[in-house]
């Protein structure tokens, strides 16, 4: 029997659904497995007190500051210095040797495994500079870690600029400059915003660089030399040494829930951005 | 160099230029000198009537030649058209005179371009100054994704002009200039983008006009317009002459046949001929030139 086109076709469209359901499926399970285990273990004390006894009692809330000071300070860092790097290898170098190693190195540094940022950050901040486990520590690894992906992303973004708009603004006698500032980054903000969130997102979830720079302390910090344990550390620490699976799971709902907020929020500002460049 | 002993054309020439410059300037205006001089040729005085003076300039992409050994002048308060088909170096030429083509990497020139009797590829140039008394618009109307008012006041603030009032009488003169503020000037706030094509392309005249630059370069403007359009932006080229020296690139035989006074016809990055629109249309001396615009090749 000859397989008609048109069978054909269906039987493609039915795979396809299934293929895609089947990812889908996978995802909703392990965010419905962690939530349903988690939910029932937040209320307002586990979020606002600090733990007790190693994290079997109390709650989250030095962790929940930990995060967002070393997520924080890490994209502070990480995104003028990503973005101005994007400037100059889109507008003011010409392609060439340097361009294209700098890019090399970008695209190598994304593709080193997180550990290895940590063992860099463990030896060169917290032990040759003399950081200790720190906040700062941390966030100066994390933003080495999160540079390729801002850069990756900004020069995305400025390439997609059309050419028409650097055109007329040199015609009308702008500086490089000007245009730049005027031109160019207004209307990449939306991806370069994008690039951001999801760096926000990486440093959020990061838990081996982090335990090797930032420490663990369960203390609220009152420093930037102090040392703090992230939301994911602290929950790979009571899941690990078998402390308290029910807080775990908790801790696990209250970062998937922080980074799905964020990007729902970014991605309504983005739109919102990009109404407006467009 | 195409000989251009047209003596109708010099006279032309040196009454527009009479009309418009103001008498500092007419010095170098002799109409005695000229005449004694005729036939008018290559061997001008230093100070020449020309706006734009292009000599034995050639512009190079990598090695290969944009357009080579074009020598020619253009003069003010007139429309000079570049005609040619496709490749044959037209834009290259007309984005030479704004510097704008420095953008594309690996480009050398060859020989002299004198705006205002500046060489502009000398060192020395100000390439903002430049292209600030050199206007462009562009084949498709590419107003920035702001509204009209910033479109427009974005020359001027280039220059750090912020005064409200000033940047306010700017945008409105500019957009008179492109006729276009009638239609506008009720809603200055509203996106640029939401305009039609051919009031978009008008607002970008209007973007160009608002620096006051001597020179108007359009690389066929109303390539992407329908004909109603079009011949708006006809009667507007036909005002700014007033004021401005246009040169535009056209695709269009009946377009440059109606809005220029000078015509030159480009080919394979040469320039074959240069005279009057009429004489170009009517009579050419160059068989090229003649199979060209009657529609034989091209």
């Amino acid at each position: 029997m000859k397989i008609t086109p048109a069978a054909s076709q269906r039987f493609v469209v039915a795979f396809l659904w299934l293929i895609t359901s089947i990812t889908l499926l996978v995802l909703l399970f392990i965010i419905g497995y962690i939530l349903v285990h988690g939910l029932g273990h937040i209320n307002w004390s586990f979020l606002t007190e600090s733990s007790r006894r190693m994290g079997r009692e109390g709650g989250i809330f030095p962790m929940i500051v930990g995060t967002i000071l070393v997520t924080g300070l890490a994209v502070i860092i990480a995104a003028p210095v990503g973005v101005l790097t994007t400037i100059y290898l889109t507008e003011y170098t010409r392609e060439g040797k340097l361009t294209s190693i700098i890019r090399f190195g970008t695209d190598c540094l994304a593709a080193i495994p997180s550990i290895i940022f940590g063992l860099f950050g463990f030896v060169f901040f917290v032990v040759v500079l003399r950081m200790g486990f720190s906040i700062i520590s941390g966030a100066l690894t994390l933003a080495i870690m999160v540079l390729p992906t801002i850069i990756r992303t900004s020069e995305e973004a400025i390439r997609a600029v059309p050419k028409s708009y650097r055109e007329v603004s040199y015609g009308l006698g702008s500086t490089r400059w000007q245009m730049v500032t005027k031109v160019v980054l207004k209307s990449a903000l939306p991806g370069i915003g994008t690039g951001i969130v999801l760096s926000i997102g990486r440093c959020i979830s990061e838990t081996a660089a982090v335990m090797l720079t930032a420490g663990s302390a369960l203390r609220m910090p009152d420093s930037p030399f102090a040392s703090v344990r992230t939301l994911s550390l602290h929950f790979y620490i009571l899941s690990r040494e078998g402390i308290s699976m029910e807080n775990a799971y908790a801790t696990a709902s209250v970062l998937i829930i922080t980074i799905l907020v964020i990007n729902v929020i970014a991605y309504l500002l983005m739109r919102r951005l990009a109404a407006k460049v467009r | 160099m195409p000989k251009r002993n047209n003596n109708d054309m010099v006279i032309s020439v040196v009454k527009s230029i009479k009309d418009k410059y103001d008498t500092s300037e007419l010095e170098m205006i002799d109409m005695e000198k000229i005449e004694q001089t005729e036939p008018y040729n290559s061997t001008l005085p230093e100070k020449s009537l020309s706006i734009i003076k292009a000599d034995d300039f050639s512009f190079y992409y990598g090695s290969k030649a944009g357009v080579k050994n074009i020598s020619m002048e253009i003069y003010p308060f007139m429309v000079t058209a570049i005609i040619g088909p496709s490749g044959c170096g037209k834009s290259t030429f007309l984005r030479s005179i704004n510097r704008i083509n420095d953008l594309i990497p690996n480009i050398h020139v060859e020989g002299k371009l004198f705006v205002n009797n500046q060489d502009i590829y000398s060192r020395q140039i100000n390439l903002v100054n430049l292209r600030q008394q050199v206007g462009m618009v562009f084949q498709k109307p590419n107003p920035f994704p702001k509204s009209i008012f910033d479109n427009v006041a974005y020359g001027p603030r280039l220059q750090g002009i912020k005064k409200r009032s000033v940047l306010q009488q700017t945008v409105e003169e500019s957009l008179q200039s492109a006729a276009l503020w009638d239609e506008v000037k009720d809603d200055l706030k509203k996106s640029a983008l939401a305009l039609s094509g051919g009031q978009q392309q008008r607002l970008c005249i209007a973007r160009a006009l608002s620096t006051r630059p001597k020179v108007l370069l359009m690389d066929e403007p109303c390539s992407a317009l329908d004909p109603i359009a079009t011949s708006k932006i006809e009667d507007l080229i036909e005002t700014l002459k007033n004021d401005y020296t246009i040169v535009i690139v056209t695709h269009n035989m009946q377009q440059a046949a109606r809005v220029s006074e000078m015509a030159a016809f480009f080919c394979l990055g040469e320039l074959i001929e240069y005279d009057l629109t009429t004489k170009i249309f009517s009579n050419p001396s160059n068989k090229q030139t003649e199979d060209y615009v009657t529609g034989r090749f091209g």
